[in-house]
C-alpha cells in the first residue's frame, strides 16, 4: 500500500476534524498542544459549534491556535484571555466562548484575570495547559514547575526558598463559587484522551447553560523544555507531575444542578 | 427619550450619552476624578433598557483587555479612568490601534508623575497625543472643555472610532470632569443589531457562518514583511485622519497681535483672561485645538506668519507646546505658562503671564 | 446679567448643595449656569466650597479669582475669601463659630444668624437653605419659584416630602434680612 492507496476514501480508517486544517503546526513533536486542539476542534464540531465559537488565544506556544482550528479567534495580550473571554461572553451571550491559556499566561501574569473571571462565574469555558514551564520562550521556570525541576531560570532546580512554591491554581479555582467545573486531565494515552474530551465537551456545554466557568486543567508535557523524548516525558509526567497535580475532578456542581 | 436639558457633571455627561448613544458595553474600574461614570452607569442600569453591558473590572487592565474583546466582536464598546489607571492601560491600547478596533476610552487627568495628586491636570498631553503604549500608532484625541462636549465627544467619539477603525480618547481634566453645566443629552439611539454589526464590520469576531474564513483578531505578525505592511496601512490611516479630522476654535484672533494656545478647561481660563486683557489694550486672541491628535498645525501656522508671539497655556510643564512649535516652525516666539501640581490657574494669573511674555519678547 | 458666587463652608453644611440648587434654579429661569466644586478630600469634612456662575450669556472661566458674591460659613472660608469679594460686591456670612469678623468696607456685608436660626427649625438639615433664604434676599438673582423647581429636580423622589419644610427655611432664611 503507497501512499496514494493510504489517502483513497475506502481505506480511511480515522480522519482529523473538518475544523482542524492543514497548516503544519508549530508544536514540538511530543507536545501534548496537537492533541488538545484536536479534541477542540472535534468537540466544536461535533455540537455543531462553529457559528457560534469564539475561541481567546493566548500569549504562549498555543498563541498561534488560531492558525490550526478554522473558527473565529482573538488573540489576546498575555495572561489577558479571561478579561477579552468576559467581555466577548456578555456582549455576546449566545456565543461559546472559551479561552486557551499555558500556565505563565494564566498561573502568572495573568493570575488576576483567570480568578475574577472565575469568582464572577463567567459563562466561559478555559482550557488549561500546564507542562510546569514556559516553552515558547525556550524553557523559564513557570508559576507551575515543581519544586527541584530544572529550568533555564532554574538552572540548578527550583528551590522554594528562592523562588516559591508550585501553583496549584486549580486547586483555588475549585474553591470560588463561580465556577461550576473544575478538572484536570492528561492527554498521554488512548483513554486519557477520551476523557478529556469529555471534559472539554462538558465544560463547553456548561457556558452554554449558563452554569457559570469551567476550568479544564490538561497536566502536560513539554519535551523539549524538559529535555526528554517524548516518551519518556509522558513518563516523568505521570511519575513527577501526577503526585503534584493528581487527575480527577476537583469540582462538578454543574453534574448536581 | 428625546433631547433633554439637564444640569449635570462631566463625568455624568459621559455615562448619560453612553446610554444614548447606544453603547453596547462600559467596562471600568474606579479612580478620582472620574468614578462618578461607573456610578452613573450603574444607577441607571441600562441593562434592563438598551441592554447595555456595565462592569467594574477587577483592574484598569482588564477593563482594556475587556474593551479589546468587546470590540473586536464588532461592538461600540468603551471604558474610562484616569492618569495612573490609564498608564495601566498603555498595553491594551497599544494592542486595540494595533487591531484597528473601534473603541473609546476616556481620561479625566489628574496630577501626577506617580500616584500624583486628584486635583486637575493636562499632564497626559504627551501620552495621549503619542500613542502612549508601545509601537507606532495612534488615536484620535478629543479635548472637551465643557459638559455639552463631554457629552457630545462620546458620539462623535464613536463615529470617528468606526469610521477609521481605530481608538479614540475623550482627553479630559479634572474640571471638566467635576464641574456640573447645562446639557443637551442626544435621543435615546438602538443599539446596533447583530446584522447591523455584521454589515458595518465584517471582521468581527463574531462566531463564524457557513461558507466565510474564520474571521482572527490578531496584533502578532512575525513575518517582517507583512508586519511592515500594517505598519504602512496603520500609517495611511493616520494620514487620512490628519487631513480630514482635524477641529478647532477660534476666538477673537482676527485683529491679535498675540495668541494663547489652550485645550479643555484652560481654554475657558484662557478666554476670560482674553476679555479682561482687552480690557486694558492688549488684543490677544485664543486657539483652542479640540482635536490634540490629529494637531490643527495649519491655523497655527497660518497666524504665526501675523502675530507677535503665542502663549501656550498648559496644566503641565509644557507639553503641547512641542506642537505649537512644529506647527510655527520657528517663526514666531512661542512660550508655556502653567501651573503643576493640581494647582489650577486663575484668569487673572494667566493675564499677568501674558503681560510678562510681552514684555520679554 | 451675570454673577459669580463662592459658597464656602465645612464639609456636612451643605455647601455643594447649596450651589447645586442655586444651579438648577438658574437652569428653571434659562440662565447659563456653571457649578464649580473643590473636590478630593475636602468631601471628607474639611473646608469645601463650591464656584457658582449663573448669566444670561456664555460663560468662559468656571474658575475663578474674584467674586460678586461670597458666602462664608466658617472661619478659614471667610480667610480664604474676604479678600476676593469684588469692590462693591457682597460678603454674607454666618457669625456663628465666626472669631474674627470682616473687615472690608469697600463691599457689602451681611451678617445672618442662620445657624441659630436652625435651632428653632424642625430639622437641622434646613441650615443650607436658611443661608440660601438669605442669599436671595441680597442678591435675587432666581425668584423663589425656580428654586423650588431646582429643589424638586435635585431631591429624589422619595424626598419629596421634605419639599415643604425647604421652603418653609428658605423663606424664614429671607426674613432674617426683612427683619435687618
Amino acid at each position: 500500500m503507497n501512499i496514494d492507496d493510504i489517502k483513497r476514501a475506502e481505506n480511511v480508517v480515522c480522519t482529523k476534524p473538518r475544523l482542524l486544517n492543514d497548516n503544519n503546526m508549530h508544536y514540538c513533536p511530543g507536545c501534548s498542544h496537537g492533541v488538545v486542539h484536536k479534541l477542540v476542534a472535534e468537540v466544536i464540531e461535533e455540537m455543531g459549534a462553529e457559528h457560534i465559537a469564539i475561541g481567546i488565544a493566548p500569549v504562549g506556544c498555543a498563541v498561534f491556535a488560531y492558525n490550526y482550528i478554522d473558527i473565529d479567534w482573538i488573540e489576546a495580550a498575555h495572561g489577558r484571555a479571561p478579561a477579552v473571554a468576559t467581555a466577548a461572553k456578555r456582549l455576546n451571550p449566545d456565543r461559546l466562548v472559551f479561552t486557551y491559556q499555558g500556565d505563565g499566561d494564566l498561573a502568572a501574569i495573568g493570575t488576576a484575570e483567570t480568578i475574577h473571571a472565575a469568582n464572577r462565574g463567567e459563562n466561559i469555558a478555559i482550557i488549561f495547559i500546564n507542562n510546569a514551564i514556559y516553552g515558547m520562550t525556550g524553557g523559564q521556570m513557570a508559576p507551575t514547575t515543581l519544586e527541584g525541576m530544572k529550568t533555564s531560570t532554574t538552572p540548578y532546580g527550583r528551590r522554594v526558598d528562592l523562588n516559591g512554591h508550585p501553583l496549584r491554581i486549580t486547586e483555588l479555582l475549585a474553591q470560588l463559587p463561580g465556577t461550576c467545573y473544575v478538572t484536570r486531565q492528561s492527554v498521554h494515552t488512548p483513554a486519557t484522551v477520551r476523557k478529556a474530551k469529555a471534559a472539554i465537551r462538558k465544560a463547553f456545554e456548561n457556558s452554554m447553560k449558563g452554569l457559570g466557568t469551567s476550568v479544564v486543567e490538561i497536566v502536560s508535557t513539554c519535551n523539549s523544555g524538559w529535555k526528554m523524548t517524548p516518551d519518556k516525558a509522558n513518563k516523568w509526567m505521570v511519575d513527577n507531575m501526577f503526585p503534584f497535580y493528581p487527575p480527577g475532578d476537583l469540582k462538578n456542581t454543574a453534574a448536581e444542578k | 427619550m428625546d433631547e433633554e436639558v439637564r444640569l449635570m457633571k462631566g463625568n455624568e455627561a459621559i455615562a448619560h450619552a453612553a446610554v444614548r448613544y447606544g453603547v453596547d458595553g462600559y467596562f471600568g474600574y474606579p479612580i478620582t476624578p472620574q468614578s462618578e461614570v461607573l456610578e452613573t452607569l450603574e444607577a441607571l442600569m441600562p441593562w434592563e433598557t438598551t441592554g447595555m453591558v456595565v462592569l467594574q473590572a477587577e483592574s484598569e487592565v482588564a477593563s482594556i483587555n475587556m474593551v479589546y474583546g468587546g470590540a473586536a466582536t464588532g461592538k461600540a464598546v468603551m471604558t474610562s479612568s484616569s492618569s495612573p489607571g490609564i498608564s495601566l492601560m498603555q498595553e491594551g491600547l497599544s494592542y486595540i490601534a494595533a487591531g484597528e478596533l473601534p473603541a473609546l476610552v476616556v481620561n479625566v487627568m489628574r496630577g501626577g508623575p506617580g500616584l500624583g495628586t486628584i486635583h486637575p491636570s493636562q499632564a497626559d498631553y504627551h501620552q495621549a497625543t503619542r500613542g502612549g503604549g508601545h509601537g507606532d500608532y495612534h488615536f484620535i484625541v478629543l479635548a472637551p472643555s465643557t459638559v455639552q462636549e463631554m457629552a457630545d465627544f462620546v458620539g462623535l467619539g464613536f463615529d470617528l472610532a468606526f469610521k477609521y477603525r481605530t481608538p479614540a480618547m475623550i482627553l479630559a481634566d479634572g474640571i471638566v470632569g467635576q464641574m456640573m453645566e447645562k446639557v443637551v443629552l442626544p435621543p435615546q439611539r438602538p443599539r446596533r443589531t447583530e446584522r447591523e454589526i455584521a454589515e458595518q464590520c465584517p471582521w468581527a469576531v463574531t462566531g463564524r457562518p457557513a461558507g466565510r474564513r474564520p474571521n482572527v483578531m490578531t496584533t502578532l505578525e512575525l513575518d517582517s514583511y507583512k508586519m511592515e505592511e500594517n505598519n504602512l496601512r496603520y500609517q495611511a490611516t493616520y494620514e487620512r485622519i490628519r487631513r480630514n479630522e482635524v477641529r478647532y476654535e477660534e476666538y477673537l484672533t482676527d485683529d491679535a497681535d498675540y495668541i494663547f494656545v489652550a485645550f479643555g478647561s484652560m481654554a475657558r481660563i484662557c478666554t476670560k483672561a482674553i476679555d479682561d486683557a482687552r480690557s486694558m489694550g492688549i488684543r490677544v486672541g485664543l486657539v483652542r485645538p479640540i482635536t490634540l491628535w490629529p494637531f490643527p498645525e495649519k491655523p497655527l501656522a497660518e497666524l504665526s506668519k501675523r502675530v507677535k508671539g503665542m502663549l501656550v497655556v498648559e496644566l503641565n510643564a509644557g507639553q503641547m507646546i512641542d506642537d505649537v512649535r512644529i506647527a510655527t516652525s520657528g517663526r514666531v516666539p512661542v512660550e508655556h505658562f502653567g501651573r503643576l501640581g493640581g494647582i489650577v490657574p486663575s484668569p487673572a494669573e494667566v493675564t499677568d503671564a501674558l503681560k510678562k511674555f510681552i514684555s520679554r519678547i | 446679567m451675570k454673577e459669580e458666587i463662592i459658597i464656602a463652608g465645612f464639609g456636612g453644611q451643605g455647601v455643594l448643595s447649596m450651589g447645586k440648587i442655586l444651579a438648577y434654579a438658574g437652569l428653571m429661569d434659562n440662565l447659563e449656569v456653571t457649578w464649580m466644586p473643590s473636590y478630593g478630600p475636602e468631601q471628607r469634612g474639611g473646608t469645601a466650597n463650591v464656584t457658582v456662575v449663573l448669566s444670561d450669556g456664555p460663560i468662559s472661566s468656571p474658575v475663578l479669582d474674584s467674586y460678586d458674591t461670597a458666602v462664608i460659613l466658617n472661619q478659614q472660608s471667610l480667610d480664604k475669601f474676604e479678600s476676593k469679594v469684588k469692590p462693591g460686591g457682597t460678603l454674607i456670612y454666618d457669625p456663628y463659630g465666626i472669631h474674627r469678623e470682616p473687615q472690608r468696607t469697600d463691599i457689602h456685608v451681611v451678617r445672618v444668624e442662620a445657624m441659630e436660626a436652625t435651632f428653632d427649625m424642625k430639622s437641622s438639615k434646613t441650615y443650607n437653605m436658611i443661608v440660601l433664604g438669605a442669599l436671595l434676599a441680597v442678591r435675587p438673582l432666581v425668584p423663589l419659584e425656580s428654586v423650588m423647581a431646582g429643589l424638586k429636580k435635585v431631591l429624589p423622589e422619595r424626598h419629596h416630602h421634605l419639599l415643604p419644610d425647604n421652603r418653609e427655611a428658605i423663606v424664614r432664611g429671607m426674613e432674617l434680612i426683612a427683619k435687618e
